[in-house]
């Protein structure tokens, strides 16, 4: 069965005058009697007019059309994707946190509140850093929110700087947050293995630089050989370090970026404390900073009274100000909360190590079949290349990527980094078990063993195959239009 | 409790595999030096009935829009939301999925989000809507970069002081080092001035930012804001609700350049303050400044119809420092949600959760007046919430609020909190929920203690 033609479009299955919700109480208002007719539209927006059963089975049916963590393995690199418990989802869907308004008075959000403060202090010690901020909505606002803080302390103390210095192996995020902060994003180079290339950032760091960002373990799954010596010599020039934690479920009560010279990070709840990503967001990307940071740090902030109480304040002469309404992405931060109440600090140390393990027995598992660049000793996640196969049989990473989907594995993330040629990035995580890391090699050797022609046609079986982006991006589509 | 399905002889197998002597051996990358040597301080595992046990005892401490009957709005409002939001966003093909990068793996979010796309363009007559951005705030800070963005204009951004003050602030810290100013419209009589902005608004303004209806209720003459920004060439970029798109004028129609909005009232739970749902949509003409994610339809190799992840040139990791914003992760399930709940709202149904809306809060009124809580301030045209202010005999608001907890309300926001000078009034919000009986429970008891018997 064609899944994907029987759903059709939202807009394609209504009938005028059908009906889902009702709210008889309306039959008889008369808005003209309330407000004024120029502030009034003539008639409702032209919404889809459908019944309760018509939206189920077209959202239903949509939903079959997806890979995802409970279908699928799914070894996207970079991206973290574990298991998501249903436990987590039961407790947060209690009405004592999903009905909370967030202005009701602190008086009533006792619980929650508690909690949030709790959480803070968990992340300052997993990060090793002292003060925490739950506010920013995802990753790249973590960052934003960290070079914000960065500038105004800079500012405080006087100090004029304008370089901010991001490996050209980082995610995009960061050099966008260092551009949105005001800052001038200056790459440094990397080597082969995405490490940082010491001559190019002695030659780069300056008086004028106020941050170096950095992601460690780095996307290749290596950790940083030399961070403390650059984080020693950002300091001596009196700069800041950042940390981007995307990479933090490798080393979990493993080792902390603040023992290891970073001055301020963020972390990925959504990823390395397991909110599920919901095909792109809600995330959570809170930041942990040194003490002397504490004072910039976004409002409100949590206070906890001497009397067991605790409360919002938003008497912060010194902070950035608010970087989004309310107070964070309470329900993503309330799974990663009761995530981390579940493991302990064993139980977390635990996921790094396996994780470790998965990664590098895949790695094992895969280096007969795939040219894998760059040393072994890596942590959560390795990069292969397709470049041999590129060359040999004209087998891309693509081609690779696209071939998996058709054995029920969810592609690698490819063509990045960008320092590794037909890159294909993996990161099992510590939730799948040796027989789904096993399953994939032998999908993947059998892949490799295949007619090129059958890749480079791939997917077969999914229900689209090979989508033209190029049309999508020329002649842009972004609506459904009555024709 | 973890969830590792790793036995012990398939974890000796693996390392024997890998040659590893030990997990241990496994970090042999990590510097000594830069290694933790003791275990992490924090509370001990726990199991599944435990922790429920624990989230039952956090959950005691609180209370919620279902303990206490909900008159608080000022930016997120106690809507129904229809049981298909739920079920159908709920379903985990959906929740445990990632971004939709790889199209053939993702058709249903990617089908999912164009749909959402298309349910907001119609809702707001816009011609384009990004596929979310995180919450109001954020949207509406997205939206000034937007204006500024290729614009030689120098002024400042000119701001409605009855915008949520969160937007602006927001707004503020997010231009704090890029060297462009933010002026508040002065006006003393609730909403904007319009003799004010026409005096204000030149050909270096970049755009005037105003949120309908305002953050008292009001409704702000947008006919006549849209003229006056177009004349001086000013984008036009305002903050709308979408619930009172049911029976008022949509933004595309009154000439808005670009609408943005919170949308949590689209299917979002209160949960507190968030994941909520960043709304932005914009004129075409704006459409290649348009910031995060953007799902369009194409064909595919046999030429079926089908979507894909659109104008990514625009986007961080290909764009990098010089890209139209920094969004990567943005807030897909709950835009899921917001599609699921116009789907079963439709039409009717919106206009109807509108319409119930304003007579509950024109019930609303009606009773408080007549219990002597003081006096509602309705002179202007609004849609679900007004300012109470209360008589010289109260209470402040917020002593106020704190006193209606007892009574089994969320009473409204106390405006001194935003407002200096504003000690005695009470934004109070009225939605479809709201039942008769509660409605008149709240006024009798809001009379009581402001009239301090």
């Amino acid at each position: 069965m064609d899944k994907n033609q029987s759903a059709g479009l939202l807009f394609e299955i209504g009938q005028p005058g059908r009906r889902c919700h009702a709210i008889a109480e309306a039959s008889g208002v008369d808005a003209a009697a309330m407000i004024p007719g120029r502030f009034l539209a003539e008639s409702p927006p032209p919404l889809p007019e459908l019944s309760e059963l018509d939206i189920v089975r077209h959202f239903t049916n949509l939903s079959t059309l997806n890979m995802a963590i409970d279908c699928n393995f799914y070894p996207l690199g970079s991206c973290t994707m574990k298991y998501n418990p249903k436990r987590h989802e039961r407790l947060v869907g209690s009405h004592r946190f999903a009905e909370q308004h967030p202005l009701q008075p602190d008086s009533t959000c006792q619980g929650t509140l508690g909690v949030l403060h709790e959480m803070e202090r968990m992340l300052a010690e997993i990060a090793g850093l002292d003060a925490c901020s739950l506010q920013p909505s995802a990753g790249a606002q973590g960052e934003l929110t960290s070079l914000l803080v960065a500038a105004a302390w800079f500012r405080h103390r006087g100090v004029a700087r304008s370089k901010v210095l991001i490996p050209d192996s980082a995610h995009g995020t960061n050099p966008a947050s260092a551009a949105l902060a005001g800052f001038q994003a200056v790459g440094v180079k990397s080597t082969a293995e995405g490490l940082v290339d010491m001559e190019d950032f002695a030659a780069k760091l300056d008086d004028d630089v106020a941050v170096f960002m950095i992601t460690n373990p780095n996307t290749l799954g290596l950790f940083e050989p030399n961070i403390r010596r650059i984080a020693d010599m950002v300091h001596a020039r009196g700069g800041l370090v950042y940390l981007d934690g995307a990479n933090m479920n490798a080393i979990l009560g493993i080792a902390r970026p603040g023992d290891f010279g970073a001055d301020m990070m963020h972390f990925n709840v959504h990823k390395t404390f397991t909110g599920p990503h919901g095909a792109g967001g809600p995330g959570s990307g809170p930041i942990a900073v040194r003490a002397m940071l504490e004072p910039f740090l976004p409002m409100p902030r949590i206070l906890a009274g001497s009397d067991g109480t605790f409360g919002l304040d938003e008497n912060r002469p010194l902070s950035i100000g608010r970087v989004r309404s309310f107070h964070g992405n309470i329900g993503v931060i309330l799974r990663g909360y009761f995530y981390i109440r579940t493991l302990g600090a064993e139980g977390l140390a635990n996921v790094s190590r396996h994780a470790v393990l998965n990664a590098r027995y895949l790695r094992s598992l895969l280096a007969g079949l795939i040219e894998i660049p760059g040393p072994d000793n890596g942590l959560h996640e390795f990069v292969a290349s397709a470049r041999n196969l590129r060359r040999e049989k004209r087998v891309s990473a693509m081609d690779i990527a696209k071939r998996l989907l058709d054995h029920g594995f969810h592609s690698p993330t490819i063509y990045f980094p960008l320092v590794v040629p037909e890159a294909l990035m993996m990161e099992p995580t510590e939730t799948e078990s040796p027989e789904t890391l096993e399953a994939f090699a032998k999908a993947l050797g059998t892949i490799l063993a295949e007619d090129p022609e059958i890749l480079r046609q791939a997917p077969h079986s999914l229900p689209i195959s090979r989508p033209d982006e190029v049309k999508a991006t020329k002649e842009p589509v972004l609506r459904w239009k009555a024709d | 409790m973890s969830y590792l399905p790793h036995t012990p002889e398939q974890v000796a197998s693996m390392l024997r595999t890998i040659g590893a002597p030990s997990l241990e051996a496994l970090f042999a990358g990590i510097p000594g030096g830069d290694r933790l040597h003791r275990p992490l301080e924090l509370p001990g595992p726990m199991g599944e009935i435990a922790l429920s046990g624990l989230a039952d005892a956090v959950a005691v401490r609180n209370r919620s829009a279902r303990d206490l009957a909900c008159f608080l709005g000022a930016g997120a409002y106690d809507h129904f939301i229809p049981a298909v939001v739920d079920a159908l966003a709920g379903r985990a093909e959906f929740v445990t999925a990632y971004t939709p990068y790889q199209a053939e793996a993702s058709q249903g979010s990617l089908q999912a989000f164009f749909e959402f796309q298309t349910l907001i363009c119609q809702l707001t007559g816009m011609d384009v809507t990004n596929a979310s951005l995180y919450e109001g705030s954020s949207a509406v800070a997205e939206a000034i970069m937007m204006s500024l963005s290729g614009s030689d204009r120098d002024g400042p951004v000119l701001m409605s002081p009855y915008l949520h003050p969160h937007h602006g602030e927001v707004a503020r810290t997010c231009l704090a080092n890029l060297g462009t100013k933010i002026e508040t419209i002065p006006s003393a009589s609730d909403r904007i001035d319009l003799a004010c902005l026409g005096s204000r608004v030149s050909e270096s303004t970049p755009c005037v930012v105003v949120q309908h209806p305002n953050i008292l209720g009001n409704l702000e003459e947008v006919h006549e804001i849209s003229r006056l920004c177009k004349e001086k060439g000013a984008l036009f970029i305002v903050c709308y609700n979408p619930v009172s798109l049911g029976v008022l004028g949509r933004p595309g129609d009154y000439g808005a350049d670009i609408a943005v909005a919170e949308g949590q009232g689209l299917g979002s739970p209160l949960a507190y303050g968030g994941p909520y749902l960043g709304l932005l949509s914009c004129r075409s003409a704006l459409m290649r400044k348009i910031p995060g994610r953007l799902v369009g339809q194409t064909v595919d190799r046999r030429g079926k119809k089908c979507w894909v992840l659109a104008l990514q040139t625009r986007e961080q990791h290909i764009r990098r420092e010089k890209a139209t914003s920094n969004i990567c992760t943005n807030q897909g399930l709950y835009a899921l949600r917001a599609a699921v709940h116009l789907a079963a709202l439709g039409p009717a149904g919106l206009r109807e959760t509108a319409l119930a809306c304003m007579s509950k809060a024109r019930e609303t009124v009606e009773h408080l007046r007549a219990a002597g809580a003081g006096e509602p301030l309705v002179e202007h045209p609004w849609f679900h919430e007004f300012v109470l202010r209360l008589p010289p005999s109260s209470p402040t608001a917020d002593r106020v609020v704190e006193m209606m907890v007892e009574k089994g309300f969320l009473a409204g926001f106390p405006l001194g909190r935003w407002y200096a000078g504003r000690e005695r009034d009470l934004l109070v919000a009225v939605t479809e929920k709201r039942t008769s009986a509660e409605i008149a429970s709240f006024a009798e008891s809001l009379g009581r203690l402001a009239r301090g018997v």
